[in-house]
């Protein structure tokens, strides 16, 4: 089915149904309980997992394939998200000219400073890629204010055009993005139990994007052009030497991975209609890398788990403080409680960060491969453990001399 | 120009700054062949290390003054450091006031030490991974380093000034003959200019000069032939990380009554360092140098008001204008050596 | 159901059907059950308190927290009262707000308009919270301001000072109590003229981005009036650090005042350097040369040391305020953390009150209710004297302080003295100044 083999089918309807049934999945805890802080399962996050996952796929066709490590995509992010918001501003709150128009922008860019940037390799390409985008993030907090609305972000507002849509509602508010009526912020609320699990329009729109996106992704990943991508990544020089250009492939992987960001950017703005120039500075490139690393560069899932993870612990953990910790060990003596607390203190709230960065380092540390190989590793830990089990069983009933 | 020798002036300063940060960085990754994001941390760490010095003289104890109230109005605590008690209140002062110039030689061991510390608890199980792991796995630990600073000293940044008899300016103008206040400049950015070419100097003459820098030379080179000579190359390039995060952290020390120390000014630095260690070539040291003053100096003039009025916004960008001219026009920096790290 | 509509009400009207269809209509239910956003049904109600927790304005976001926390325990009934007792209003029992126990979540903007957003929606959409307050910038202010009119929840604004956010950007789901540039540049023009003489030049240095330009525009026009002459506005880049090379060329340009449009850890290294450059050791057009700092913090002041004595700037508010208000807050306050509060505590800790005693008055929680009973609401014992909430734009028009750093402060607290406190009256203006123009309110939005 869809032209992919069973291993590569498999993944992809493992994926299939993890997003579809990520509302489940994510909100494990009933609502109301302790250990509902580490609820993940509602709109705004779930859609945050499915864009930045969108974004890694797209940085991992480039970065997993052929070796060259951007440190500016997030850029092309903040491009399509610019885009985005000026459709909805000018044109209608539909979301699929807005997306259309960010993925084209950011081609278009991605187009600029990959053929600038990809006439030199390694660090040099690293460092050419973070000028031209912290230099975009410089100028669109500053002198392009008119533009990119500087500090603030561009919003809407009450006196945009939208020719094909309205200025404002009938009840004077500024209207929100939908496709053709559906609205994107729309939500429907399935209760069990003590359980709550939120079903967002916005949500279901990324995740179909996603599928659209991880399929492709797992189309180049096997095409002819993507072995190529490997081959470069492998060997560039033998390539050259063979007396092919590999320029144009590279150029080619540089753009569809821009696209795929201003994708994520222009889904960013439908779901959430503002779009801010900190979305370009080389933190948040760097964290598009430090996503597609920690999953594990190069495997087809790791991007979107590691971005998971890292959009988990900002989003969760940060929203843990001290009235938190306390309820959840008030069952402990006072004493002990207050040095509990204590000692968990650092690490939540606003020290989230540390957090993250300690985990950064054991991941990298213990888990060259990211998660994906610690999945591994589990996996084959599970089976030895089988096979020994068999094997000692089997042992039992054979017992030595 | 009057206004382009300030400029140059200002630019030779800022520029002895990314100079001895780069000098560190590209030091480690000539030897090591580790691109170490944590470097930007170990200059934070040496402006710490002259706050905690500093905290350390003004430790004190409390005296309740019954005749003074606090905000609440009860009794006034007054705190009384115990380098007045030792010494008596003039000695004390004139000690805590000579705080940051006494942190350099506080900071040397303590960031040799750190960096020893680093390279052998961590750096050495990434020599083999690629640049990427380390990438990652150093700015792991910047972060890591960074908010424990913030967790013992707040994220404000903390005041900690020169010495009294350093504050103020000297009219350079009047020297050249131009009129008096045209161009100042603070005693204290001229010690710092003077100190980062003392310490640029010691570090290219221990190089050069010493058997040790001969070594570490000829490993920067070819480390396997210098291993099979028998030298044990990794104990003299672990010696050379202490050096390169010694360099950084005295960069940090003198630095504070510049600006401040807060806990992110390593990050603040350390995407401008990079820049200044690929412009100049990655793994070369006079290039690093080279490289400092060029864009800071270039970073100074794109700040004057008569540049910015006809390209705004070219102070916001002029750095990354230049890495992409010169890494376009000359692929390995000013001074690299061919095919580093372009792979 | 009469008719088909795909608007957001009628798809999930549809849901329900579906539910119903497939036999689950009592667990399948609409978000829009509720009359408004997160009405809270039980026997609480959920604030979000949305501050920095990392990045350069994580000191001030804790002290932001720290006035939450008190006013949380003010409103339960915990504590002394703080300035409930003082506050001219008597609405607030100390019993919740409408009876409802207070509850709160806390939550990181890092100072990043994207960052605050995903903060302040999964504060909505998770927690339930009803109002959202918080944030230490106004580039922070304004985009989660304009979330919460799109989500139908009130924003109570923390420190932000840019004009915008009450003038272009503003929104009827948002409230200001935080004074602003136009504020700072009138309340701050009149102090400066007579210290300093109507004859002077002036050199402006201003961070590149939204804050910068208004609060520059508002200095410069309000001490233009009084006579004096800007000879140049310079822009520099958030990201500097060191402003060496912004500094050095003043002197050679004949101003004798020197501007600092600078805010935060800007603010701390242009002054500090500025200091260090030896500038106010300086005589020109045979006058001392000056430096203004147009918008203080305490942790600011404390950032830059030594460097801020004698130097005018505005501030909100300070504790050394001697009205009932201020004396009230500085006394629970202190008794609590252990040191006294900053303005950045008292506007946060006042926008909680002055929210929990409009739903009481309103006796609701629905946004467009509590809205109403906010606009041109006239309140005092909060600390700034008679204050007005205007209703044409959402901002609070009370006394405004001129500081001064202190020549001999007696404890790391004490840094600022008030030089004058200006009236109401002179720093008011009209809701269509030019500095406020372009945006509206547009109308108040219940969500749901």
């Amino acid at each position: 089915m869809f032209n992919l083999n069973k291993k590569d089918l498999s993944l992809l309807i493992i994926v299939a149904v993890l997003t579809l049934f990520a509302p489940f999945i994510l909100n494990p805890f009933p609502a109301g309980s302790a250990m509902a802080q580490f609820n993940a399962g509602y709109p705004d996050l779930m859609q945050r997992f499915v864009i930045f996952g969108i974004f890694a796929i797209g940085f991992n066709i480039l970065f997993g394939l052929t070796g060259y490590l951007s440190f500016g995509h997030a850029a092309f992010l903040g491009v399509g998200s610019y885009a985005a918001v000026w459709m909805f501003k000018l044109l209608s709150m539909n979301v699929i000219p807005a997306i259309l128009l960010a993925v084209i922008v950011s081609g278009l860019f991605s187009l600029l400073i990959g053929f600038v940037s990809l006439r030199r390799s390694g660090i040099y390409f690293s460092i050419l890629t973070l000028a031209f985008a912290q230099m975009m993030f410089a100028l669109a907090y500053s002198v392009l204010t008119p533009i990119t609305g500087g500090e603030t972000g561009l919003q809407l507002a009450l006196n945009d055009p939208r020719i094909l849509g309205v200025s404002q509602t009938a009840e004077g508010n500024i209207p929100v993005p939908g496709l053709f009526g559906l609205e994107m912020r729309d939500s429907a609320d399935l209760v069990i139990g003590g359980w709550v699990f939120t079903f967002n329009v916005g949500y279901y729109f990324c995740a179909l994007v996603l599928l659209a996106s991880f399929y492709l992704a797992i189309r180049i990943f096997r095409s002819p052009f993507g072995m190529m991508l490997r081959a470069v990544k492998s060997n560039q020089q033998r390539m050259n030497y063979t007396g092919l250009n590999t320029r144009p492939y590279t150029l080619a992987a540089f753009v569809i991975s821009g696209m795929y960001a201003g994708l994520a950017g222009g889904l960013m703005a439908s779901m959430d209609p503002l779009a801010g120039a900190e979305r370009m500075q080389w933190t948040a490139s760097g964290e598009v890398v430090l996503m597609t690393i920690l999953g594990g560069a190069g495997t087809l899932i790791g991007p979107v788990l590691g971005a998971g993870f890292i959009k988990y612990f900002e989003n969760i953990f940060s929203k843990i403080n001290d009235n938190v910790l306390h309820s959840w060990f008030s069952f402990l003596p006072d004493g002990l409680e207050d040095a509990v607390v204590f000692i968990i203190h650092p690490f939540i709230g606003k020290g989230w960060h540390l957090t993250l960065g300690i985990l950064f380092m054991l991941v990298v540390i213990f888990l060259p491969g990211g998660l994906v190989e610690g999945g591994q590793r589990i996996r084959s830990w599970l089976k030895n453990r089988k096979t020994k089990d068999n094997g000692s069983a089997s042992h039992e009933t054979n017992p030595a001399e | 120009m009057d206004a382009i020798i300030l400029q140059i002036l200002n630019g030779l300063d800022k520029g002895s700054a990314y100079a001895l940060i780069a000098l560190g960085l590209t030091l480690i990754f000539g030897t090591l062949g580790v691109v170490n994001f944590a470097h930007g941390a170990l200059f934070m760490i040496g402006a710490f290390c002259a706050v905690t010095l500093s905290r350390i003289l003004t430790l004190s104890h409390t005296i309740i003054d019954e005749t003074q109230k606090d905000f609440l109005g009860n009794p006034l605590k007054v705190e009384v450091p115990y380098v007045h008690d030792m010494f008596g209140q003039a000695t004390g002062d004139a000690i805590i006031d000579w705080a940051v110039p006494l942190s350099v030689l506080f900071a040397i061991p303590i960031m040799i030490l750190v960096g020893v510390v680093m390279e052998r608890g961590l750096i050495k199980h990434f020599y083999k991974r690629p640049h990427a792991d380390q990438i990652l796995v150093t700015f792991g630990l910047a972060i890591v380093l960074q908010e424990v600073i913030k967790y013992f000293y707040g994220a404000n940044p903390i005041p900690t000034p020169a010495p009294a008899a350093f504050k103020g300016s000297l009219d350079f103008g009047a020297m050249l003959g131009f009129d008096p206040n045209l161009i100042i400049y603070p005693y204290w950015r001229i010690i710092y200019f003077g100190f980062a070419a003392v310490i640029i100097g010691g570090v290219f003459a221990f190089l050069q000069f010493t058997t040790f820098g001969m070594v570490v030379r000829a490993g920067m080179a070819d480390r396997e032939t210098v291993g099979l000579l028998g030298i044990n190359i990794d104990k003299r390039f672990t010696i050379m990380f202490g050096i390169a995060a010694a360099v950084a952290g005295l960069a940090g020390v003198m630095y504070t009554p510049i600006n401040s120390p807060n806990y992110h000014m390593g990050m603040d630095f350390l995407v401008l360092s990079f820049v200044v260690v690929v412009v100049g070539g990655m793994g070369s040291l006079p290039g690093a140098v080279l490289a400092g003053f060029l864009l800071g100096v270039l970073e100074s003039f794109a700040s004057m008001r008569e540049v910015i009025d006809i390209i705004p916004g070219i102070n916001q960008i002029i750095i990354y204008l230049v890495a992409i001219i010169i890494l376009l026009t000359r692929p390995r920096g000013l001074m690299g050596r061919k095919g580093v790290m372009e792979d | 159901m009469s008719k088909l509509d795909v608007s957001r009400r009628g798809l999930l009207r549809t849901g329900a059907v579906a539910g119903a269809g497939l036999a689950l209509p009592t667990i399948f239910t609409a978000q829009s059950a509720h009359a408004f956003t997160n009405e809270p049904t039980g026997g609480t109600v959920t604030l979000g308190f949305n501050v920095p927790q990392t990045g350069p304005y994580a000191d001030e976001g804790a002290d932001e927290l720290r006035a939450y926390e008190l006013a949380v325990e003010h409103l339960n009934g915990g504590g002394d009262g703080g300035m409930m007792n003082t506050f001219s209003s008597k609405a607030l029992q100390g019993n919740g707000i409408l009876g409802k126990k207070v509850q709160y979540v806390t939550g990181d903007t890092q100072t990043k308009s994207d960052a605050a957003r995903a903060s302040a929606k999964s504060m909505i959409e998770k927690d339930g919270a009803i109002m959202i307050t918080g944030g230490s910038s106004s580039g922070v202010a304004v985009a989660v301001q304009a979330l919460c009119q799109e989500a139908g929840v009130i924003f109570m604004a923390g420190l932000t000072h840019s004009n915008d956010t009450t003038g272009k950007d503003k929104r009827a789901n948002g409230f200001r109590h935080f004074f602003n540039s136009y504020m700072s540049g009138a309340a701050l023009a009149p102090v400066l003229a007579n210290a300093y003489g109507k004859d002077r030049k002036a050199y402006h240095l201003t961070a590149d981005y939204n804050w910068g330009y208004t609060t520059e525009e508002a200095v410069k026009s309000s001490t233009e009036a009084m006579g004096w002459d800007t000879v140049a506005a310079v822009k520099t880049p958030l990201t500097q650090t060191d402003f060496s090379s912004y500094i050095a060329p003043v002197l050679q340009s004949g101003a004798d005042t020197l501007v600092l449009n600078h805010y935060g850890g800007n603010m701390v290294n242009s002054l500090t350097n500025a200091v260090q450059f030896g500038l106010r050791d300086k005589q020109v057009n045979g006058k001392d040369f000056q430096i203004v700092v147009p918008l203080y913090s305490r942790l600011m002041a404390k950032g830059a040391g030594a460097n801020v004595k004698g130097i005018f700037g505005s501030t909100n508010w300070h504790w050394t305020l001697q009205d009932e208000g201020s004396k009230a807050f500085v006394r629970s306050f202190g008794t609590k953390y252990g040191f006294p509060p900053s303005q950045a505590a008292h506007t946060t800790y006042v926008q909680t009150l002055l929210y929990a005693d409009a739903v009481e008055r309103a006796g609701s929680f629905a946004p467009c209710a509590v809205a109403e009973a906010l606009e041109d609401y006239e309140f005092d014992g909060l600390g700034n004297g008679k204050t007005l909430y205007r209703g044409a734009d959402h901002q609070c028009f009370k006394d405004v302080l001129v500081v001064k750093g202190k020549e001999n402060p007696t404890s790391e607290f004490d840094l600022l003295e008030i030089v004058e406190v200006t009236p109401v009256e002179q720093v008011t203006y009209a809701p269509d100044h030019p500095q406020f123009s372009g945006g509206a309110l547009g109308t108040c939005n219940n969500g749901a």
